[in-house]
């Protein structure tokens, strides 16, 4: 027991020592974004250069594991690393995606093309105020994919993330607009009771095809697809029913106490919509990151996607563990469904239309790779072209050109298989160039 | 109303939204029958009825044509653009063995951009007017007939009447041609089909491409028969339309049921208020709008094991694999 004991605190001790510029990083970032901006609010000098330093030491980071990397594997062949080829695939089809979009905006409007190409790509970092935005339209879109992502890993494709969305945020908003007296007797717990009203209400709803595919042999495509409708159909009856607001004919809005708290955010972004939904979306990432990656949990349900039977036979239960990834996926997308709605000034509408932000979750989850980091990435980037597409409208374009754009980029990624061989055999070719390089120069010199 | 009465009124809307529910079902039904996973559907039907809009409206300004001659155009040039539209799912699908789930989700997504996006530009608005009313009043010699003369030759539009006559072929097609069986089998074991001379990739491709037609005829009729304009959406009627498939066991004969079934609750979801029963219960009209989907499932979760789904559907042709 006592050398378990020990070797539990020696890999403790190792994981502080190889991540403490990350951890530096992570503190300082913690106590800048929820502390410090109040005293420099009306500092303008003092917030950029401590957003400089963020930056930098952020970029001193990757750039420091980087070397690291190459100092350790001095004989690493970037061919044979799934995830450079796979990162590689996932440039290309973006890649793809933009130059369509750039190539649709010439033919359309050949003059003011390139300026509104410049638009889409400078996106959220065109000033402070968009970034903030940037990562306020993100949130629910990094929650969706990695709802989608996470159900990715264990086997099962969640296409329904939008009904439980949908369920989520009429849960979300519900208990926001009637559960007043928890309210004034705590902001916080209101808050916190609605957004979990929605993680149960996604949950539920996330179950319903999971015990069709483990009990029923139900195809969780199909059935997601079917309970997407449902659930929009349910969300307008229940809106009408309860929480209906007739003069302006949408949802009432919920109270001020059950609104996502903006956390001091607003400090650091001033004027932009951005609130505390970042952090709950930062946090999940590291939830799952642990479940999926350090747990015998996240390692049975990532076994029973792989292959249902031979989990089954290793002792597991292939049955209970589809219940549960489903079960979390809802949740996460409910979630998602609460931060979106529990905003002041937006309202939940009784339109019959699919909420959209579920299937931008599954483009999401397939640029990020299906890994929680890279859905967090995936998501911001996303995030980014929103806002691109935001301010394209300063010139002749309509905003629907992004969601072209990400269509093409998922169509794209579609063809995956065919860009990662595309990929290996340009990545081979440099490898073999590099390796040839010094025989060639030692034959020129004998000869 | 009388009971006869309340069944003159509903019926021809019945028939006008079950008809291109059953015949994107179909194409639903091609698709995977040959082998390859068509979720695009609804995307497709987007794609089709938007250019088959287009095509009417600029035919309404500039030709003087019959208006039943315009609306014969706007079919064909959907049915084409679903055809180009669903060559995109079969490349990927087929040729690159793409996630056939994902290929089509991109699809679904590009449509409504697309459509919004080129309106906006070429219309200024994202609304796709049309003017005429492609209404037939009465039929010549068949609104004659009673009873069914006045259900099916009255006030009917002449896409529903194509789209009756297309359903019929495409089925015959299917299941009494020697080709049909050929596709047929590429769903079912592609292996054994490819043994026997085969080749899976060509009809894999012609199921896709009928999908495509059928998916964008569907959209142009969807068009002509509810509204007025195009507004770069269809309401769902491609995913309904797979839930038809589905609830009609992948069998024509009771898709045209399953469709007849999902069309009529949408139509007295709408129409409740006139039919005395129905208003008395007083449900909202969700709950119908809601029921196909509710069925579905519970049709999947009881059926599932003996369903007739193609077994190879969804899979990637792998030579190799027995």
């Amino acid at each position: 027991m006592n050398d378990k004991a020990r070797e539990r605190r020696h890999k403790i001790l190792n994981f502080f020592l190889d991540n403490w510029i990350g951890l530096i990083t992570g503190s300082v970032l913690f106590l800048l974004v929820f502390f410090i901006p109040q005293f420099f609010a009306n500092n303008d000098a003092m917030l950029l250069i401590i957003r400089g330093l963020i930056v930098g030491v952020a970029f001193g980071y990757i750039l420091y594991k980087l070397l690291l990397f190459r100092r350790n594997n001095s004989g690493f062949k970037a061919s044979e690393s799934k995830l450079l080829v796979d990162v590689a695939g996932s440039i290309i089809a973006i890649l793809t995606g933009l130059l369509f979009g750039l190539i649709l905006m010439l033919i359309v409007n050949p003059g003011q093309a390139f300026g509104g190409f410049f638009i889409i790509l400078q996106g959220g970092f065109r000033n402070i105020k968009s970034f903030g935005d940037m990562i306020y339209f993100s949130v629910p879109i990094i929650l969706t994919g990695l709802s989608v992502a996470f159900a990715f890993r264990t086997g099962l494709f969640n296409i329904g993330a939008t009904g439980q969305l949908t369920m989520g945020a009429f849960t979300a908003v519900f208990i926001g607009v009637k559960f007043v007296s928890l309210g004034e007797f705590s902001p916080f717990l209101h808050w916190l009771f609605a957004i979990f009203g929605a993680m149960v209400a996604g949950a539920l709803w996330g179950a319903i095809p999971g015990l069709l595919k483990a009990y029923r042999n139900v195809n969780e495509v199909v059935s997601s697809i079917m309970l997407n409708y449902v659930a929009m159909y349910l969300n307008t009856m229940f809106i009408v029913k309860y929480i209906y607001n007739r003069d302006y004919a949408r949802a009432l809005a919920p109270e001020l106490t059950a609104v996502t708290p903006a956390m001091n955010l607003q400090y650091l972004f001033p004027n932009s919509s951005i609130n505390g939904g970042i952090a709950v979306a930062v946090i999940v990432v590291i939830i799952l990151h642990i479940i999926l990656n350090k747990t015998t949990f996240g390692y049975e349900l990532k076994a029973v996607g792989f292959n249902r039977n031979a989990s089954k036979y290793a002792g597991m239960n292939s049955k209970r563990n589809i219940v549960y990834a489903m079960v979390i996926s809802g949740a996460i997308a409910g979630l998602a469904g609460g931060l979106m709605f529990l905003v002041d000034g937006k309202f939940l509408q009784p339109l019959n239309a699919l909420i959209p932000e579920g299937f931008t979750g599954i483009a999401i989850s397939l640029l990020g790779l299906s890994s929680p980091f890279g859905v967090l990435l995936a998501g911001l980037f996303y995030g980014s072209l929103k806002q691109g597409g935001f301010y394209l409208q300063l010139y002749s374009f309509t905003p629907e050109i992004i969601d072209i754009i990400i269509a093409v980029i998922i169509y794209a990624s579609a063809l995956g298989l065919f860009l990662q061989k595309f990929v290996i055999r340009a990545m081979k070719k440099r490898e073999m160039q590099l390796e040839n390089l010094p025989e060639e120069i030692v034959e020129g010199s004998e000869s | 109303m009388s009971f006869a009465e309340i069944m003159y009124f509903i019926l021809p809307l019945v028939i006008a939204s079950a008809v291109p529910l059953a015949l994107v079902a179909l194409g639903a039904l091609f698709s995977e029958r040959s082998g390859v996973i068509n979720i695009a559907l609804e995307g497709i039907m987007i794609m089709g009825g938007f250019v088959g809009a287009v095509t009417i409206l600029l035919l309404e300004e500039n030709a003087h044509l019959p208006i039943q001659l315009v609306a014969l155009i706007g079919l064909l040039v959907g049915g084409i653009v679903g055809i180009i539209f669903s060559l995109l799912h079969a490349f990927a699908a087929i040729n690159m063995k793409a996630n056939q789930i994902i290929s089509a989700t991109a699809l679904n997504m590009f449509a409504p951009a697309f459509a919004i996006f080129t309106a906006r530009i070429v219309f200024g608005t994202q609304r796709v007017p049309i003017d005429d009313s492609y209404i037939i009043h009465e039929v010549p010699l068949l609104s004659k007939i009673p009873v069914i003369g006045d259900i099916f030759f009255q006030g009917v539009y002449l896409s529903t009447l194509l789209g009756v006559i297309i359903f019929i072929v495409a089925v015959t097609i299917l299941y009494k041609t020697k080709q049909g069986l050929r596709l047929r089998s590429c769903g079912e074991n592609p292996q054994a089909a490819d043994s026997l001379g085969i080749n899976i990739y060509k009809l894999r491709y012609v199921g896709v491409i009928v999908s495509g037609a059928l998916a964008g005829i569907g959209g142009v009729i969807f068009v002509l028969s509810f509204s007025t304009s195009f507004n770069a959406t269809v309401a769902g009627f491609g995913f309904l339309a797979l839930a038809v498939l589905i609830f009609g066991n992948w069998n024509p004969k009771r898709i045209i049921m399953a469709a007849l079934f999902f069309g009529f609750m949408r139509v007295i979801s709408s129409t409740k208020s006139v039919i005395p029963v129905l208003n008395n219960l007083g449900l909202d009209d969700e709950i119908y709008l809601m029921l196909p989907y509710v069925a579905t499932l519970i049709v999947l979760a009881f059926v599932s094991k003996n369903s007739a789904a193609p077994r190879a559907a969804g899979e990637p042709y792998d030579p190799g694999k027995r």
